[in-house]
């Protein structure tokens, strides 16, 4: 194998685990677009897309392609549930106390996901038959296909849904300033129930999309939302393009590191840049300041 | 039939123990802690239901000395925490004689300091050399040490001309000590170690560890650690088009890896294990057959589901202690614990047990065949 079909394979490796880190940052960066609220609970939503396909297709005996959209709806109840329960009521509070419920509501999902489904490690089967695919001495499973494809789609779906529909612009004015959107007519409460739908969607979509790759567990949850979060810091918060770049550069860098430098050190190679970007552009590399969203 | 040779020797010690002792039927309370749920579950899952089997067997048939054997189980969930404060709770308030696991290295090497202050025999069910070597006054050991492992692995693949092989290991306490015996191991063997790659037991993407062994002259991979990683290995390896002979530890032999690496990716797997795993390539003269062929059924008639290595690392651990107890004819903590050191030449289903005051394992290489998975089963190897 030489020099550059191994680094090829790094980068693909990279893309591929990045991509579910960059669904994850989506996920966190649609709920701070109109809450402000940092979704603690991003990374369980991937867990339970993965873990509700899982288990449709055994216990239920639904097929693989029923079983990924029920699980990605499923989920995305769960996620509308998560707002009208323990969000909408506490309407008003601060920021803080918001992201502190929804770090207790990613504590409960995990130990409903435990108590419902075990401890176990899972596999589902990749979406499409055939072995590996050959390129340039790398090879990339036809499953990676579906999840760079799966990762583009959706990212376009929201750049199209946040700039060009009148409910993206709401939620968007949600965020900027919630007195003057409601003052405007602008529904807010629906708009942050929106937000949580959307975000358990692409949450689900990058779990069931990854299972058949990594297998899954109760707990995968609490790693993907930290990831998710780096990549969302890395690519500019609350900027969807930034987030899903954000996670592929970290998936990359962290896919490189095991190969180039240390295999034991794969987590911490990926922080130490991130720590490093941001000394130089605290906003991240898509992030706009802060002055310029009011 | 092996459950009749119990019966008759728990027959023998019903009738010694209620001459010396009367009618007392005080149970004889022994606790064990296996790691039910959590990711080691497929060791410690098997291990719960063969213990309870066993005293329901052993009550069945008499009890000990007379008396009713109550195994108490405990799950440590695979946390060493959560072993350490079931192992308070078996000597503090279940007041057990004796303790049986736990299925992890890991839990096992975090009670031993508790077993000890409080002099109670422990037979553990984890792998780790180290829990038995240096040698421990209470803490003994029923499956084969990673350095058997690894002797077995090296002997095999030496004999196939290989001599140059990628380690991949997991940092947790099984991979690290199994990566310690394959580097101390492989001159001794004639092996140079061309790769020594590490994965975290939580990741789940090991393609740039084996890029990077891809890229190395390597003969052979050989991978230690328990599942999930060594599942996520295979199908990485298949998906990288990795030829290179893979060898695993006998940490991943039960039917739960196969189903997490896929058959397909699994095939051609060799790996060093008990000899229960391939019982029916046993040959019929052999002295572990019987009760090999015997806990077999027991075990699928009863739950339904095959046995796997580690129910048979927990069976081995209570007879030893019935044993031990019936030539002590005490079921006291100190009594049990020197009684087991002088059992010799006892078959069980992970191999001939040889207790000595050097050796709290007391197992040769010999307690392990190479198989290799074959279509979704272990084929055993000559």
């Amino acid at each position: 194998m030489t020099a550059a079909s191994a680094l090829l394979q790094y980068v693909i490796s990279g893309v591929t685990v990045g991509a579910t880190y960059g669904l994850t940052a989506l996920g966190f960066t649609v709920i701070y677009n109109t809450t402000e609220i940092i979704n603690f609970a991003q990374g369980e939503f991937v867990m339970l897309g993965g873990m509700l396909a899982v288990f449709a297709l055994r216990w239920g005996g639904v097929p693989l392609p029923l079983a990924v959209p029920l699980a990605v709806l499923i989920v995305t109840a769960v996620g509308v549930l998560v707002d009208r329960v323990t969000i909408r009521p506490m309407r008003g509070r601060s920021t803080l106390t918001l992201i502190i419920i929804t770090i207790g509501m990613s504590i409960l999902l995990r130990g409903g996901a435990m108590l419902l489904f075990g401890k176990d490690t899972f596999s589902l089967p990749a979406f499409s038959p055939g072995g590996p695919i050959e390129i340039g001495g790398a090879t990339v499973l036809p499953q990676t296909l579906w999840v760079v494809g799966i990762t583009l789609l959706t990212v376009a779906g929201m750049k199209v849904f946040f700039e060009r529909t009148l409910s993206g612009k709401a939620m968007l004015a949600c965020a900027c300033d919630r007195k003057a959107a409601s003052l405007m007519g602008i529904h807010v409460d629906s708009m942050v129930t929106l937000s949580f739908a959307f975000s358990a969607l692409v949450g689900a979509l990058g779990g069931v999309i990854l299972a058949p790759i990594t297998l899954t567990a109760y707990d995968v949850g609490i790693l993907l939302g930290v990831k998710g979060f780096a990549a969302c810091i890395l690519g500019g918060l609350g900027n969807p393009f930034g987030a899903v770049v954000g996670g592929v550069i970290l998936g990359v860098l962290e896919s490189l590191g095991a190969g180039l430098v240390s295999s034991g050190y794969k987590d911490a190679v990926a922080f130490v840049i991130l720590l490093g970007l941001l000394f130089v552009r605290p906003s991240g590399l898509f992030g706009a300041s802060r002055a310029e969203r009011v | 039939m092996h459950s009749k040779a119990i019966a008759c020797l728990i027959a023998l010690a019903v009738l010694a123990g209620a001459a010396a002792t009367g009618a007392a039927a005080e149970p004889i309370r022994i606790g064990a802690i296996f790691s039910v749920t959590g990711p080691a579950s497929f060791l410690g899952e098997p291990e719960r239901n063969t213990v309870k089997m066993l005293e329901e067997s052993i009550n069945k048939g008499g009890g000990v000395l007379g008396r009713p054997v109550e195994i108490v189980v405990y799950d440590d969930e695979t946390d060493a925490t959560k072993a350490v404060t079931a192992v308070d709770r078996l000597l503090k308030k279940d007041r057990v004689v004796a303790v049986v696991g736990p299925s992890t290295s890991g839990s096992t090497l975090a009670i031993v300091p508790k077993i000890e202050e409080a002099k109670i025999p422990l037979v553990s069910c984890a792998a780790a050399k180290k829990i038995v070597d240096p040698v421990k006054k209470w803490v003994f050991k029923t499956p084969q040490s990673d350095e058997l492992a690894v002797k077995r692995i090296y002997q095999y693949a030496a004999k196939n001309g290989i001599k140059k092989v990628a380690i991949i290991t997991a940092s947790d306490a099984f991979g690290a000590a199994g990566r310690e015996e394959l580097k101390a191991l492989a001159a001794d063997a004639g092996i140079a170690i061309v790769a020594d790659e590490v994965y975290g037991p939580k990741d789940t993407d090991m393609t740039a560890q084996l890029t990077k062994i891809k890229g190395t002259d390597a003969q052979a991979i050989v991978c230690w650690g328990t599942n999930p990683g060594p599942a996520v290995i295979a199908r990485n390896r298949v998906q990288l088009g990795i030829k290179t002979p893979l060898y695993m530890s006998h940490g991943v032999a039960s039917p739960k890896f196969i189903e997490l690496a896929g058959a397909a990716n699994a095939e051609g797997i060799l790996l060093p294990a008990g000899r229960l795993i391939s019982e029916p390539q046993v040959p019929a003269g052999h002295p572990q057959k019987k009760i090999l062929a015997g806990y077999i059924k027991d075990y699928e008639t009863k739950f339904k589901q095959p046995v796997s290595t580690f129910g048979g690392y927990a069976y081995d651990a209570i007879m030893l202690l019935v044993q031990a107890i019936q030539t002590a004819k005490s079921a006291e903590p100190a009594a049990i614990r020197d009684a087991l050191e002088k059992i010799k030449g006892y078959n069980a289903t992970t191999g001939e047990f040889n207790f000595s005051e050097k050796d709290h394992n007391g197992l040769t290489e010999e307690a392990f065949v190479m198989v290799r998975i074959t279509k979704g089963d272990w084929e055993m190897l000559k």
